[in-house]
């Protein structure tokens, strides 16, 4: 496999399934080329409900390493705080999986459409980041 | 000498105070949180409880790391990462001696007091469960008693508490005269602490 196709993988975490499923297909709609990207959702409980699941965020993050790193994007509250939890103490997530502090919606766009071009993680994670910046009025 | 039967009963004991106190940990959720935590707490130690039932680690540094590691997995909101990462941290600090002290368990809570605040950016009189945590470590101390006596009153001094983390943060002044539900369920681990050492 040659550099170009290892990009990298994007993991969305969100309180509820229906949003994180909902935005990782809007980012990919909207990358155009990103269908390359593997992007993952991961959203609400294991059992279904609204929430964090540790499991299906290793999952998640597992399915989407391609070698390149992981970057991650998170609502809020618990999900933020599962993430970093995992990050800083676990061995549950792939090296270099990172939680990209960003916008949800606008992040994921930017991520996918950025890891598209074969970028790297700290470019995807700074596209991600950049989207903060883009006032709407 | 404190040894992984001591912290395994103090686990059990915690997991029986939280089943008895889930609804008022969930009631006191209800105004300024999401009515969730008395529920989402008893998921996660009852999961504690039957891993802990199946394992037996054989210190108590495996026995927290162990605990940790079901509450990030089963609790499924914020406290679980949070309590997750008290008793993970709070274990691995331990190391793996069979035996420790009341001083160095002491002295892990510390540390793992230190990687929730680093984790939830939260700080004393913020309205969460560090305001429990943060006396009840120091006053560990003294004695068992007082570390409970601590975390008790640490949790009763944020009802008058204006909430600066977490989503009772959102409601501004409205959050004010509420018991912090975090908070309360941080003492319940040290009342478990206290009546385990007692027995």
């Amino acid at each position: 496999m040659s550099d170009e196709q290892r990009l990298v993988g994007i993991v969305l975490v969100s309180h509820s399934a229906e949003v994180a499923a909902s935005v990782a297909e809007l980012a990919k709609a909207l990358s155009g080329g990103g269908g390359a990207v593997a992007v993952a959702p991961a959203g609400g409980t294991a059992s279904g409900g609204f929430g964090t699941s540790s499991e299906l965020v290793a999952s998640a993050a597992a399915s989407v390493d391609r070698g390149a790193g992981v970057a991650v994007l998170t609502d809020l509250g618990s999900a933020v705080l599962t993430v970093k939890a995992l990050l800083a103490e676990g061995d549950e997530l792939p090296d270099d999986t990172r939680l990209v502090d960003a916008p949800f919606v606008e992040g994921a766009v930017a991520a996918v459409v950025t890891a598209s071009t074969g970028a790297d993680l700290a470019a995807v994670e700074a596209a991600a980041a950049e989207a903060y910046s883009y006032r709407k009025v | 000498m404190l040894d992984a039967d001591f912290f395994r009963r103090w686990m059990t004991a915690t997991t029986a105070l939280v089943d008895r106190e889930a609804e008022r940990l969930t009631a006191l959720d209800s105004p300024i949180g999401d009515a969730d935590h008395g529920s989402n707490l008893q998921r996660g130690f009852t999961a504690v409880s039957a891993a802990l039932g199946k394992d037996a680690p054989a210190t108590p540094g495996a026995v927290l790391v162990l605990a940790g590691r079901q509450l990030i997995s089963t609790v499924g909101g914020a406290s679980g990462p949070l309590y997750g990462t008290l008793l993970r941290r709070t274990g691995k600090a331990l190391g793996d001696s069979g035996e420790v002290s009341k001083e160095q368990l002491a002295e892990a809570l510390r540390a793992g007091v230190e990687a929730v605040r680093t984790l939830g950016g939260a700080a004393p009189g913020d309205k969460t469960m560090v305001d429990a945590l943060v006396p009840a470590v120091e006053a560990l101390g003294d004695s068992f008693a007082a570390a409970r006596t601590a975390a008790v009153e640490g949790a009763e001094a944020t009802t008058p508490l204006q909430a600066r983390k977490g989503r009772a943060s959102y409601l501004g002044e409205r959050s004010i005269g509420h018991q912090d539900p975090g908070a309360t369920s941080a003492a319940l681990i040290f009342v478990a602490l206290e009546e385990t050492a007692g027995e």
